[in-house]
């Protein structure tokens, strides 16, 4: 029975924690190495892979033209989406997307648009009707935990790697012109999961970690340090100290971070 | 309908519908509603109608989905397509899926799971009328429609938000602070013990202001509760009247 197998993990990996240890010899604020790959996939706008530790992350950027919605017509288009291919693990399958994909796709999402990351009034072509969409395709290669920041990670290298086609309008028809411009961003939102197992809590959960965890927190911190999205995850609770507690940790994690992108 | 207010808090600091800064709307909610179902509730929350209904635990199904410790516990969190100004399509959205989610997740650490193995809780959650802070209204209805099916929990489960209005942190967005302010910060919380089930944010927050909202929302959770258990009484004490006249007559 899995359930036994999952109680038994747990305990040790309890133990080592009360021992400020984990199984793969990281301190409990540690990330996993990240390595960042940008414009691997010369047909796409933009790109890249995130690895952490063995997860593996693909972001592709397309941009299009179409409509913009009908309340904000002076606004271009986001929309993130979220494949968890059958390659990446046993227990994903292929079909339409489920509750688990269509999570991590909205949680990037909110983290690139409620820190208005994108400067979307640029990306308007004509107000009401035309403007630029801009498609943020997650493909997850390897599951090996934290999917959440490497998929943010990976979406936020990938956008800053984006170029768009330069266009001029003649006899009110949108004609493309030779050339790129960059893709127009002002914030680079970084996203911290946090884990609690026990009364411990964890960043950036390996797999192992995330099976026996009793729940998740991820936070999206901008460039001023604000708080813009935040998600809680799994059947679990947070005490409401442990929530600070784990912003707390967030706030300085982000800040390392972004100092070693230099975003 | 879509003009635009051109203050949301006005010099007295009272906002749009006259609520102060930590006032939460009008709250009603009543407990068997739904006479099919094993549990039920009905919550009227400033404009919002929603209704929560229980089936189960129940035989599993698909049959593959049975777990060998403990009941597995589905939520489906449903929008009419004329509870919104434009009309919504019946078909489960993107955002209808992950509601669904964290509605499930807010409850489940309320319930004794372990007590019905290889069985399945329904919940299902129908908004008829929707005014900002339906996820909210949905699980403080759905904790109450759980509890009067009869499973075992260790708590009652009770949201509401908080948020940033301008400048101002308040208690319990209505649909055009939601849309309008600067965040929102859903919580859900078991009161006894101390436990937030959902925690949800979009929009900018400092640290500070952070703290401030969760601190708020879970102070209206615990005015929620009371009403929460008054209702729960309300039923049950309608019932044991009942047995009484019938064991006088």
């Amino acid at each position: 029975m899995a359930s036994i197998v999952t109680r038994v993990k747990k305990k040790q990996i309890s133990e080592l924690m009360d021992k400020k240890k984990r199984m793969d010899d990281r301190d409990l604020t540690d990330y996993r190495e990240m390595k960042i790959e940008q414009g691997i996939i010369e047909r796409a706008e933009g790109s890249a892979r995130v690895l952490l530790g063995k997860t593996e992350v693909v972001v592709g950027i397309k941009i299009e033209m179409g409509e913009p919605f009908p309340d904000t017509p002076n606004d271009g288009v986001l929309t993130v989406n979220a494949e968890l291919t059958p390659i990446a693990s046993p227990k994903f399958e292929a079909g339409p997307p489920d509750e688990m994909s269509i999570e991590l796709a909205r949680i990037v999402d909110r983290g690139i648009r409620e820190s208005k990351t994108i400067n979307t009034e640029k990306l308007v072509i004509e107000p009401g009707k035309k403007v630029f969409v801009v498609f943020v395709d997650i493909y997850v290669l390897n599951h090996d935990g934290n999917l959440i920041d490497a998929a943010a990670f990976a979406a936020m290298s990938a956008l800053l790697n984006t170029k768009m086609a330069n266009y001029e309008i003649k006899d009110g028809e949108v004609q493309i012109k030779p050339g790129y411009e960059q893709l127009p961003i002002r914030k680079h939102p970084i996203t911290i999961t946090i884990a609690k197992i026990g009364d411990k809590l964890v960043v950036d959960p390996s797999l192992e970690e995330e099976e026996v965890m009793d729940a998740r927190i991820s936070m999206a911190i901008d460039d001023d340090e604000n708080i813009c999205a935040i998600q809680k995850g799994g059947s679990g609770y947070f005490e409401p100290d442990e929530i600070f507690e784990a912003a707390k940790i967030v706030k300085a994690k982000a800040k390392e971070i972004r100092k070693k992108m230099n975003w | 309908m879509n003009d635009k207010p051109e203050k949301l808090i006005d010099k007295k600091g009272l906002r749009l519908d006259g609520r102060k800064a930590d006032e939460l709307r009008p709250v009603k909610l009543e407990v068997g509603v739904i006479p099919n179902a094993d549990g039920s509730a009905y919550i009227e929350h400033g404009k919002n109608k929603i209704l929560a209904a229980v089936y189960g635990p129940r035989e599993v199904h698909p049959k593959h989905l049975a777990l060998q410790d403990r009941t597995v516990m589905r939520c489906r969190y449903h929008m009419a397509p004329f509870s919104v100004q434009e009309r919504k399509s019946p078909a489960p959205s993107r955002r209808e899926i992950e509601v669904s989610k964290v509605i499930r997740e807010s409850l489940e650490p309320a319930v004794f799971m372990e007590y019905y193995p290889r069985t399945m809780v329904n919940v299902f959650v129908e908004v008829l009328q929707a005014d900002g802070g339906t996820r909210c209204a949905s699980i403080t209805a759905a904790a109450l429609a759980l509890a009067d099916s009869g499973i075992p929990m260790k708590d009652l489960v009770v949201a509401c938000a908080a948020g940033k209005v301008e400048d101002t942190v308040v208690l319990d967005l209505m649909d055009t602070e939601d849309k309008l302010g600067a965040a929102d910060v859903p919580v859900a919380l078991m009161p006894n013990l101390n436990a937030v089930t959902l925690l949800q944010m979009d929009g900018t927050l400092t640290h500070e202001e952070f703290e401030k909202a969760v601190n708020m929302a879970i102070e209206g959770c615990k005015q929620i509760y009371v009403m929460q258990k008054e209702a729960l009484k309300k039923k049950y004490m309608n019932v044991s009247e009942g047995i009484k006249e019938e064991a006088e007559e």
